[in-house]
């Protein structure tokens, strides 16, 4: 933030930026290409990174033409149902906001409620402490971010918790960007009982369940980094594992997708090694049909590990 | 009279900017950064009050200077406060930095007492005038 | 690199021991397939053997001569394991740009050692040998010293990190000073210098090598002036702060009962020159570690047979050879001061003092790996002709572990020797400042000086008073694998 703020004595009024230029100086194409590689779909998320890019390059600019008095806020909160991506675009976030020079390493600390709540009185404050500072200079992800306030606990240490994060978020916006995640309606409500959030945060970006169709493309990609592949039936069996799967509870979008693949290259294995004959590097790498059949989801039971109880 | 431990005595009092600078370049060591604070000055006063433990896994400067924030809110002004750092490598273990931040408004110095004893030999005894009155309550 | 014969000469029993004299090489001093063993000590010569002498010879002869040889075959060889305890030639080179001369390698069973006695090793290595009739000159240019033999020795008895824990000063050079005029000052006048210049900011100061005990000082009013001074600097700064008393004299007795004063005066450090010899240096050692006291280490006499690269022996076996023996500093050279050092060379002996590992690095000077083996690092002194001026070079050459002294540049302040101390600090913090915020203090140097001088006036007069004062000249002794001789800058 130094750097933007010595610039404005060095920009004189006449000259011009180009942001185009900037942008490509500052790397930011290669970032969403490789977000477009990774993650499949999510095009409202997306875009709404690129406007987000876009104001903080001309935020950028206008702070060279001494146009802005003070650095933007740019904590932000994520909502959506889980494996919809939202880590991995927490991830982008930080590099995208360190190669705009908003934070100085654009590291990524992941953490829940248990990170930053204590057990006993005066465990809180150095446990919260800890982790802002070792976020600092990054990005500090808070996923389910509503489990820091129990109102039905009024003396629960998780508002000592929030107090701390909302001083740090105000006071050293330069040194950290904090990303609440979570549920879109648990969220909300969050926001309701903690209106100091609502005011902090300045980007809010939903994440969309995917369609089934993005849910296959997403196995075919997992597969792919794995070096397998599905048989042509395995593909139509896969289809319809996704659409009966959906619909069940406990559904995690992309992280429902990666777990059945593990439990059918798991099953893929026992049948290559029951069948006692030499295997090719074909049969190494095919999923076939019965590898993804054998699922309860086909007989009507939840696919999940460990089992749920009924 | 102005207490010249620590690395950067000489100097004019860092600004906050050139103590973070001083930090990151211990962070990008590898070292762990630790606040101590006294109100004893004593040149063999080792072990300072530490203000938390060192820091092992901070990656920028920032989240040192939060600590240094906090203990200065509790004692500056009645305090000196310094910044070390420790390297755990193999046949150092041992600070690599050291320097102060924060001194208290005034520093009254030391006095030298001499106890003559045989021969001419003279033994010595430095004593810290702030630290004749009880701690908590010297500067 | 060529070697120049790769055949063993036949051995046969029978005529390596039938009476008379025989050629060295073929009593088993030239095995060129010999492979030194982990625990062998190497030793690498420079022989330069007399015109029409052949230089395997002469090299085997040299392994003889240093362990087992003597000028003709002796019988009683066959009543010992002669085998084992017959130093071994086993590789001659060229000296790269420099006819005549020749690098033997030589390799010793670690048998025929002492433990932890350098009089012994030292003893065997370069005992005689150096006076051998059919070499014109014959260098020891580095050695590798076994872990095995390694640990036999306590080495420093302080060492770098305790050293800083004791003083309680980390992440920049020390400073220190030599009180001059070396000679007739007396010991009220001598603790004058002391006082200004360790209240002005220097860490430490420093009696000269041949400060002893003369009619114009005794070496008693000089400890206790010294100490007074110490004191009263230590209380006016509350800062750590020490003086070298020199405590060499002619006898080891002596020594003990000058060591003794200085500790019961509350000293932190001794200091000790290089003339005593290596079994007094040990001795002093020993009793440095048993007293929490700093050795210092005066390289006093060195030159006269460290600095030619043709004879005599190379300073960094020296500098070996004290790590071993238990000194805390030693001066090593400055490269841009007074005194003879090349820069490449100088940076292989600031790493073998500092380093736990030091790998081989011909460029250096250094021919062999030469493990430590956790032996505490011996602090380094760069001496002679320094000055607040080139501040940055000395941190950029020497690092930061290392003692800084500033005699002249201190004393010689055209303000006094407080100002020159003052400069001096803060020449240093300002420069160790400006290295860690990540400047590039070579180039800006000067600027961060000229800064710095902004908010101190002794220092702007020191940079004004020493501005153009160098000490350019070639170095005699450089290694010989650098393509140029590199002149200090």
């Amino acid at each position: 933030m130094d750097a933007v703020m010595d610039d404005v004595k060095t920009t004189g009024s006449g000259e011009a930026v180009d942001l185009a230029a900037e942008f490509d100086e500052s790397g930011l194409a290669e970032v969403f290409d490789e977000l477009d590689r990774d993650l499949v779909g999510l095009a409202p998320v997306k875009q709404r990174l690129r406007e987000i890019a876009a104001l903080l390059l001309v935020d950028r600019a206008r702070a060279r033409f001494g146009l802005n008095a003070v650095s933007p806020t740019l904590h932000m909160s994520f909502t959506g149902n889980p494996g919809t991506g939202k880590t991995t675009v927490a991830l982008r976030m930080a590099e995208i906001l360190h190669r705009l020079g908003y934070v100085r390493k654009g590291h990524l600390v992941t953490v829940t409620r248990d990170d930053l709540v204590g057990q006993y009185i005066g465990h809180t404050a150095p446990k919260t402490k800890e982790i802002l500072k070792r976020a600092m200079g990054g990005v500090l992800f808070i996923d389910e971010a509503y489990y820091l306030y129990r109102p039905e606990n009024e003396r629960d240490y998780g508002q000592e918790a929030i107090e701390i994060l909302l001083q740090v978020m105000e006071n050293q916006r330069d040194d950290l960007v904090v990303i609440l995640a979570g549920y879109a309606d648990r969220m909300e409500r969050f926001f309701m009982a903690n209106p100091g959030f609502r005011s902090r945060v300045a980007h809010h970006i939903d994440f969309p369940d995917y369609s089934q169709g993005e849910l296959f493309a997403i196995g075919e990609r997992i597969l792919a980094g794995m070096n397998y592949k599905l048989a042509p039936d395995a593909g139509e069996a896969f289809t319809r594992y996704i659409e009966l799967r959906a619909v069940q509870p406990h559904f995690a979008n992309g992280r429902s997708v990666r777990n059945a693949l593990d439990r059918a290259r798991l099953r893929q294995a026992n049948r290559l090694f029951a069948a006692g004959k030499p295997v090719t590097a074909e049969d190494l790498v095919t999923i076939e049909a019965g590898d993804i059949l054998a699922s309860r989801v086909f007989a009507g039971g939840i696919d999940s590990y460990p089992p749920l109880k009924a | 009279m102005r207490l010249t431990q620590g690395a950067f005595s000489f100097l004019p009092d860092l600004t906050d900017e050139q103590i973070a600078k001083q930090i990151q370049y211990c962070i990008d060591k590898g070292w762990a950064v630790n606040i101590e604070f006294t109100d004893d000055p004593h040149p063999r006063n080792t072990y300072w009050e530490m203000w938390g433990m060192p820091m092992f896994d901070v990656k920028d400067a920032a989240g040192i200077l939060f600590e240094l924030n906090e203990c200065r809110k509790a004692h500056a002004g009645h305090n000196y406060i310094r910044v070390s750092a420790f390297d755990s490598t193999h046949t150092w273990e041992s600070l690599r930095l050291s320097f102060i931040t924060d001194r208290p408004a005034e520093e009254p110095g030391f006095s030298l007492e001499r106890q003559e004893v045989d021969g001419r030999a003279i033994r010595y005894t430095t004593r810290s005038y702030a630290a004749q009155r009880p701690e908590g309550a010297r500067y | 690199m060529t070697t120049l014969e790769t055949t063993k000469p036949t051995e046969k029993k029978r005529d390596r021991y039938s009476a008379g004299v025989m050629e060295y090489r073929k009593m088993g001093y030239w095995e060129p397939d010999y492979e030194p063993k982990d625990t062998d000590v190497i030793a690498l010569f420079r022989v330069t053997p007399q015109d029409g002498v052949d230089p395997i010879e002469a090299s085997a002869a040299v392994a003889g001569e240093s362990s087992t040889a003597t000028w003709t075959v002796v019988w009683t060889d066959r009543l010992t394991a002669h085998d084992k305890y017959r130093a071994k030639c086993y590789r001659v080179d060229p000296v790269p740009n420099t006819p005549g001369s020749y690098f033997a390698y030589i390799a010793y069973d670690l048998d025929l050692f002492e433990n932890g006695s350098i009089a012994n090793l030292s003893a065997s290595i370069i005992g005689n040998v150096f006076g051998f009739k059919p070499l014109k000159a014959l260098r020891l240019e580095d050695m590798r010293l076994p872990v095995a033999y390694v640990k036999t020795f306590d080495g420093p008895a302080t060492g770098i990190v305790v050293e800083r824990e004791r003083l309680d000063k980390f992440g920049r050079p020390l400073l220190g000073a030599t009180v001059k005029p070396k000679l007739g000052l007396s010991g009220r006048n001598y603790g004058r210098v002391v006082y200004e210049a360790l209240k002005g900011g220097l860490d430490f100061t420093k009696d000269d090598e041949n400060i002893n005990s003369q009619p114009f000082m005794h070496w008693r009013d000089r400890f206790l002036y010294c100490m007074e001074a110490v004191n009263k600097a230590q209380a006016s700064t509350g800062e750590i702060k020490g003086t070298y008393l020199n405590v060499t004299a002619g006898t080891m007795e002596e020594m003990y009962e000058r060591a003794e004063f200085a500790k019961q005066l509350g000293s932190t450090i001794v200091m000790i020159d290089l003339i005593i010899g290596y079994t007094a240096i040990q001795s002093m050692a020993k009793w440095a570690r048993r007293n929490d006291m700093i050795l210092h280490l005066h390289r006093a006499g060195h030159s006269t047979y460290t600095r030619q690269k043709s004879h005599g022996v190379s300073f960094r076996v020296i500098t070996k050879w004290m790590r071993l023996a238990g000194v805390d500093h030693i001066h090593a050279g400055t490269v841009v001061g007074k005194l003879e050092g090349d820069p490449h060379t100088t940076k292989g002996y600031y790493d073998l003092c500092r380093e736990d590992f030091v790998p081989q690095n011909l460029a250096h000077g250094i021919f062999f790996d030469q493990d430590w083996a956790s032996t505490r690092k011996l602090m380094p002194v760069a001496s002679g002709g320094i000055h607040a001026g080139q501040m940055h070079q000395l941190i950029d050459l020497l690092g930061e572990d290392v003692v800084l002294q500033f005699g002249g540049g201190t004393i010689g302040h055209p303000m006094g020797i407080q100002a020159g101390a003052i400069a001096n600090r803060v020449a240093l913090e300002a420069m160790i400042l400006a290295r860690n915020e990540g400047r590039d203090i070579v180039n800006e140097g000067p600027e961060i000086l000229k800064a710095a001088s902004k908010h101190c006036l002794p220092l702007k007069q020191a940079l004004d008073t020493w501005k153009d004062v160098t000490f350019n000249y070639s170095s005699t002794d450089t290694p010989d694998f650098v393509p140029q001789v590199t002149a200090a800058e």
